[in-house]
This record gives C-alpha cells, sequence and structure tokens, in this order.
C-alpha cells in the first residue's frame, strides 16, 4: 500500500502544448531514423532555452537531462509547479551561466514532457503508441538533438553537459558529431550500462508491468493507471541514487510519526516513509510506458561495442574537451566507470580533465549542491570560453 | 613532494616559475611538443609550458584541490597518481613525461620510472638527494632524521617514503635500462653544479638533481 493514494484523474497529464514549452514538430518528410531499424515520423521535440545567442552562433550550450529529468532544467516546472532540476548549474551567473551562453534543453524521444514518446498518438491508428513505438535508444536521443540543433541554425555547440543517462548522451554527442562539440561535460556516467544496473532497471520494468491497471501498456486507452507499479519502480531506483552513508545520515533507524514499534506493516521507518513519497510524488509526473523506454535506452547503451569493443576508437582524434566527473559515493556508476573513459580519452589523445569529488551524496550529487562540482565546472568553462572566444 | 612553492604571484594575475628544479626542466623541453606532468600541483609547470613553449599539456595530481586549479587554467588534468594511472598511456603517447620532486613520494619508484620511460620519448626527473652534505651531517652528528629547508617535515608526517641519493638513482636509471642525455645536481642556493664534477662530487654538493632520461630499449630517438 503507498501511503497516499493517488486518483488516476489528476495525475500525469498526457502532454499537450500547455505544459511542453516550445514544441518542434519534424513532419513526415523529416523522419528519425531509429536504431531499431524504423524511421519514426511524424515525431515531436519538446525544448526549452535560455539566454541569447550570439551573433557567430558560438556560445550554445546543449543541457542532456537524466532518466526522468525534462526540458525544464533553468526554469519551473508546469506540471508539478517545482523549479527546474538544475537550477543550482544553469541560470544567470551559474556555472553555466545563461547570461554568457544560449541554453538548450530538450525533452528526449520518449519521454512524456512534450517530445514523442510512448504516451503520443501513433498516427497509424490514432490511438496512443503504448508498446507500439519502436525501442529508443540513446543514439537516438542524440540524433533527435542534432535535428533540433540544425534547426535552430547552430553547427557547433559551445558545450554538451549532463549527468547519469546526460552524461551518456553527451558522449555520444563527442562520439557521433566530433566536429560538432567544442566541449564535454559528462558527469556520473559510464560508457556502458552494467548489469547490475540493468538488473535495477528489470527490477523496475517488472513492477510497472506486473500492476493489472498496466493492461499489457494500453492503460490510456482504459482510463487506468500503472500506479503502484510505477511507484514501486521509483523507489527501488531511488535507492540506488542515494548512498548508504547518506541514508544513514538523512534517516538511520529513526521511526516515523511514533515512539514505538507498532508491530505492523505500516511505514514504520522513515526511510519507508520517505520512499512512499518518493514513489507517490512520482507518478504524479511521469507515464509508466515512458519508464519502461527511457530504462531501456539506457540498458541498451554500450558505446565501445559501436566502435569494434574498444572505446578509445570512439573518440579518435576528437578536438573535443572533456571533463569528466564522478563522486566517490555513487555506487550507481562509480568513479571506475569514469576512469574507463577518461582511459579510453587518455588512449585516443584527446583532451581531459577528470576529477572525483569527495561527497556522501551518491549518485544524485551531481544534480545537488556540491561546491566542488561548481567550481570544477566553472573552471572548465571559463577555460574552454577563453579558447573559444566567448 | 617539495614543500617550496612553485611560483611567485606578480601582483598583477601573473605568476612567475621561481622553483629552481621547475625551472631547470622547463629548460630541457623543446616547444610544441606533447608534456605528461606526473603530479603536476596547481598545474605552474604545465601552465608555464602551454604559454612559453606551446606545448601540449597534460597532468596527473592527486589532490582534487591540484586539479580543480589546473582546470581552472584551463590544463587537462586528471586526478589520479603516478603508481596507479601510468600503465594506461600508450606507448610513447608523450614527447616528455616529467615527475618533479614526487619519486621519493611513489610507493614502487622503480616501477614509476618504467612506465614513464614507456610513454615518453623522454622522461624528465627530479629529486631531493639523500647525500647531500648537509643530510649526511645532520644524521651522522644529531642521530636523527634530517630535516633541511627542501624537506621540512618530520619522518613520521612525510609523503616521501622513498629517499635516495643521486648515485643510487643513477644506478636505479642503468637497472631500468634509461640512457642519461642529461643530468644537473643544484646547489642549495640553486646554482647548477659544474658538469664534469663527478658523480660522487654531485652527490655531496647537490641538494637536488634534475635528469633527463630516455629509453635505451628504443634504440636512438
Amino acid at each position: 500500500m503507498l501511503a497516499t493514494p493517488v486518483n488516476a484523474a489528476t495525475v500525469y497529464p498526457a502532454p499537450d502544448r500547455s505544459t511542453a514549452g516550445h514544441v518542434l514538430e519534424f513532419p513526415v518528410s523529416q523522419p528519425l531514423a531509429l536504431d531499431a531499424g524504423v524511421p519514426l515520423s511524424p515525431f515531436s521535440i519538446a525544448y526549452q532555452t535560455y539566454g541569447a545567442l550570439n551573433a557567430d552562433k558560438s556560445n550554445a550550450v546543449l543541457i542532456c537531462h537524466a532518466l526522468t529529468g525534462d526540458q525544464f532544467v533553468a526554469s519551473s516546472n508546469p506540471v508539478t509547479g517545482r523549479p527546474g532540476w538544475w537550477t543550482t548549474m544553469v541560470g544567470p551567473g551559474r556555472p553555466i551561466d545563461t547570461n554568457r551562453f544560449f541554453v538548450i534543453c530538450s525533452n528526449v524521444v520518449g519521454g512524456c514532457m512534450g517530445s514523442t514518446g510512448p504516451a503520443s498518438t501513433n498516427p497509424a491508428t490514432g490511438k496512443p503508441y503504448g508498446l507500439e513505438l519502436p525501442v529508443i535508444t540513446i543514439r537516438d536521443m542524440v540524433r533527435a538533438q542534432a535535428m533540433l540543433v540544425d534547426h535552430l541554425g547552430i553547427d557547433k555547440l559551445f558545450c554538451v553537459a549532463g549527468g547519469s543517462m546526460g552524461g551518456m548522451q553527451v558522449l555520444q554527442w563527442a562520439a557521433m558529431y566530433p566536429e560538432r562539440v567544442f566541449s564535454a561535460l559528462p558527469l556520473a556516467t559510464g560508457a556502458r550500462h552494467s548489469s547490475q544496473n540493468i538488473a535495477f532497471h528489470e527490477v523496475g520494468r517488472q513492477a510497472i508491468m506486473a500492476d493489472p491497471d498496466w493492461c499489457a501498456g494500453r492503460y490510456l486507452e482504459n482510463g487506468s493507471r500503472p500506479m503502484k507499479g510505477l511507484s514501486v519502480a521509483r523507489m527501488a531506483a531511488h535507492i540506488t541514487y542515494m548512498s548508504d552513508e547518506a541514508l544513514h545520515r538523512k534517516f538511520g533507524r529513526k521511526l516515523q510519526d511514533r515512539a514505538a514499534p507498532t508491530f505492523s506493516f505500516d511505514a514504520e521507518f522513515q526511510i519507508e516513509s520517505y520512499l512512499r513519497h518518493q514513489g507517490t510524488s512520482f507518478v504524479e509526473r511521469f507515464d509508466a510506458n515512458s519508464y519502461l523506454y527511457v530504462t531501456r535506452a539506457m540498458d541498451y547503451f554500450d558505446l565501445a561495442a559501436d566502435y569494434g569493443g574498444l572505446l578509445a576508437q570512439a573518440f579518435m582524434k576528437s578536438n573535443t574537451r572533456f571533463c569528466v566527473v564522478s563522486f566517490t559515493s555513487d555506487w550507481l556508476f562509480p568513479t571506475s566507470d569514469s576512469r574507463a573513459i577518461v582511459h579510453a580519452l587518455n588512449a585516443s589523445g584527446a583532451s581531459v580533465s577528470f576529477v572525483e569529488i569527495e561527497t556522501d551524496k551518491g549518485h544524485d550529487a551531481f544534480l545537488l549542491d556540491v561546491p566542488e562540482l561548481f567550481s570544477t565546472t566553472r573552471g572548465f568553462i571559463d577555460a574552454a570560453a577563453k579558447v573559444r572566444g566567448i | 613532494m617539495s614543500e617550496y612553492p612553485a611560483t611567485r604571484n606578480q601582483g598583477n594575475g601573473e605568476t612567475l616559475l621561481t622553483r629552481v628544479d621547475l625551472l631547470v626542466i622547463a629548460g630541457m623541453i623543446a616547444p610544441n611538443t606533447r608534456v605528461l606532468d606526473v603530479g603536476c600541483g596547481d598545474g605552474s609547470l604545465l601552465k608555464h609550458l602551454a604559454e612559453t613553449k606551446n606545448v601540449d599539456a597534460r597532468g596527473i595530481e592527486l589532490s582534487q584541490k591540484g586539479v580543480n586549479d589546473c582546470v581552472e587554467k584551463g590544463l587537462s588534468v586528471i586526478q589520479g597518481d603516478a603508481d596507479m594511472d601510468l600503465f594506461d598511456y600508450p606507448d610513447k603517447s608523450f614527447d616528455y613525461v616529467v615527475l618533479s620532486q614526487t619519486l621519493q613520494a611513489t610507493r614502487k619508484p622503480k616501477a614509476v620510472l618504467e612506465q614513464m620511460l614507456r610513454i615518453g620519448k623522454y622522461s624528465i626527473v627530479s629529486f631531493p638527494n639523500f647525500g647531500h652534505w648537509k643530510l649526511r651531517f645532520q644524521l651522522m652528528f644529531t642521530g636523527r632524521m634530517p630535516m633541511t629547508g627542501i624537506l621540512s617535515n618530520p619522518w613520521y608526517d612525510t609523503a616521501n617514503i622513498h629517499f635516495c641519493t643521486i648515485r643510487d638513482f643513477v644506478e636505479l636509471s642503468d637497472i631500468v635500462q634509461a640512457r642519461i642525455d642529461k643530468a644537473i645536481a643544484l646547489k642549495g642556493n640553486g646554482s647548477p653544479l659544474g658538469f664534469t664534477a663527478p658523480w660522487r662530487v654531485w652527490n655531496f654538493f647537490g641538494e637536488q638533481a634534475v635528469f633527463l632520461l630516455s629509453d635505451r630499449k628504443a634504440g636512438d630517438i
């Protein structure tokens, strides 16, 4: 049982114009060629921009969001009403300074904030895609972003930045379009999704699919929502975003609103109550099928596999300036994953900096107030901007 | 690690390389080359080389603060250490691999030197000479571990765990089949000792030494 029952009618509005910000529609004549071997067409990309593009279009920064992020990186989210998800990093006077840079952030293809995803209408049937949407990969997401960047008339991005799944997109950008990426900032990420990470994602997907309200993916037509399944998926995933130390520091074994154990299966412990809250608030803003698609995209990510098994080949002759950051307590994308990227970049002769930041905030550290992350980013961005002449 | 500051602030935002061994090292490096500074600290040497010799400057540094200082200077520096992170670089991927005042702080100096010779066409190593007369006299007359201006921390509170003398280093160079292309011993006042002096004179009067080495196995470069 979840702590708070949620009314199906009030949760997760299907993507519409009022909440998506800018929406760019690609007509049938401009399909997105998917890795799955089929074109996606027509399709839409929802995006936000901040700051102004300079005259020679050299100051554009693309921010790639993580698994359940969205395009509202630095402005309040119209669905939740909460501030942008990375306002500590992106904004006026922030390390990625919107007074200096033209910041672009788009919802990934397969997402649920206005870009084409499983909740979008399948033009062939007039009904929501559901699982009829072809499986989306990180490469597909990046291809779609490149089409958006083309549309904005930008040839070369000053920087592509992102953490976790966003970091995977950063690496994919640098590998696929090296001449279009001046600098790259992959945070708390890896060049491939580990077996353990795939395992956690599978637990989440099975939780969704085990929910009778999932209706084999056709819940939108049935007027139901697999809220319990999605909530459990989020709870399991959320554990992987935090470190044992931070959980212990925040919650320990403290009891929730009671002085002594009641010997029941209520949310006795604060950590249980916290996780249930994470689960229920998540279902209010996220589509369950979208969760299946974006987790799957991460699972398929293995950049080296696309380059003969040698990651260094992905970055051969790259002129991009890289800054790789990991966090000591991140066990989802441990420092060894970042080091593998750094070793490959070194082997390919690319320009790379690497910092492992000491923190107990776990994988989520890249989204949180970690001063060392900001000082590293500021230093890297400022130095790169000087070289770029911005 | 050296406890000397590497630079002097000029008051105009510019810094000047002041550590004498770094100046000697900079003098050994040809323009327009690729340099890896292992244990690069705040990046003073790399920045100096990038600005004055147009080198492609890369570094490895253990401390997070050092890496941040380097990144802010626009340098490409990775957090890591000499003992662990040299193995991943390809053969001869740099023109010079520099190890300044760090050899004595590594766990396996021989392995580190071998890796440097493998990665770089040339290796440059600077280290404090434990055979310097002041240290010998201190040990002889006080019976205590010596401390000097360049080695100012007590034995229980220093990162330096593998001291050697100039003669010890010459022997190690031979063991790892390095060719000594150039060697400079510096007196306490920073001035170099005469080039023609024999090793044992250097070993007695040199407070620190800088060696330019290459891999004998690799043949002539």
